[in-house]
């Protein structure tokens, strides 16, 4: 915390007492989020069906496992760090806060692993799983 | 709350008159949220259901398209539809804003008014295209 400068007052206050690289990443992951959200939703609506072979036919290839993966990284750390600051704003008491935090990473991290090690096994099975 | 007595109130959503900038703003964290769990769920039920093979696809299919599930699901779909415009249009206007461009009182409610009407009439041609035109 500084000892009453004025960069002192300004490091580490916050809500959250840390955290600065949030507000960057947040826009940053947007940014991924816009292109690949775009992508993923036209490519979506010109597959001629959505039949289990058409689709894992079509994530099984590697122009589309990959940007899916990063689509899943993108999008789940965007809400994971959005949902913080929701967190952080609404919720006041210290030991319910930290008990939100837990579990939305828990949520995040976990949904995101389960989302990941799909399109990895469709992606590595060569699209005939 | 703080209810120390004679300190200066912060102005708060039931103090200042409502305008299309406020509701916006709350919208884009609404939709945020919805995103973040109905959204995120159906995404990895849906790639987890592809991995696990043809029977639990076809289970997920089944699901989704029952008799009353398909009103369920359409309910959700106009409603995702709907969240992630909104949000993708309000992230877009918080670009702008994030330059320090845009905050003159009439140039930010008709931007903020154009994220709303940008987003209905989007899912409304999407959904009318999805149930009539494909």
């Amino acid at each position: 915390m500084g000892s009453g400068t004025n960069i002192g007052r300004v490091r580490g206050l916050g809500s959250a007492r840390e955290g600065g690289h949030h507000f960057w990443h947040q826009r940053l992951t947007a940014a991924f989020n816009f292109v690949l959200m775009l992508w993923f939703v036209i490519s979506l609506a010109r597959l001629p069906s959505l039949d289990h072979a058409t689709v894992v036919g079509w994530l099984g290839s590697p122009l589309t496992a990959v940007p899916m993966l990063l689509l899943v990284a993108s999008v789940f750390y965007h809400f994971r760090i959005g949902l913080q600051v929701f967190i952080e704003d609404y919720v006041h008491d210290e030991a319910s806060k930290i008990a939100c935090l837990i579990a939305l990473n828990a949520y995040s991290i976990g949904l995101g692993a389960l989302a990941a090690f799909s399109i990895l096994k469709i992606a590595l099975a060569g699209g005939m799983a | 709350m703080n209810s120390k007595v004679g300190r200066p109130l912060s102005p708060h959503l039931t103090i200042w008159k409502w305008g299309p900038h406020m509701l916006v703003s709350i919208l884009h964290r609404v939709t945020g949220i919805g995103l973040a769990t109905v959204g995120a769920v159906l995404l990895t039920w849906w790639l987890c259901a592809a991995a696990s093979g043809p029977e639990a696809y076809q289970r997920f299919i089944d699901c989704a398209t029952g008799p009353v599930m398909k009103w369920v699901m359409l309910v959700i779909g106009v409603g995702l539809t709907w969240a992630f415009l909104q949000h993708m249009f309000t992230g877009l206007r918080h670009f702008v804003l994030d330059t320090g461009a845009g905050y003159e009182l009439k140039t930010n409610k008709f931007w903020a008014t154009m994220t709303l009407v940008g987003s209905i009439l989007l899912t409304a041609a999407i959904w009318a295209w999805l149930i009539w035109g494909r």
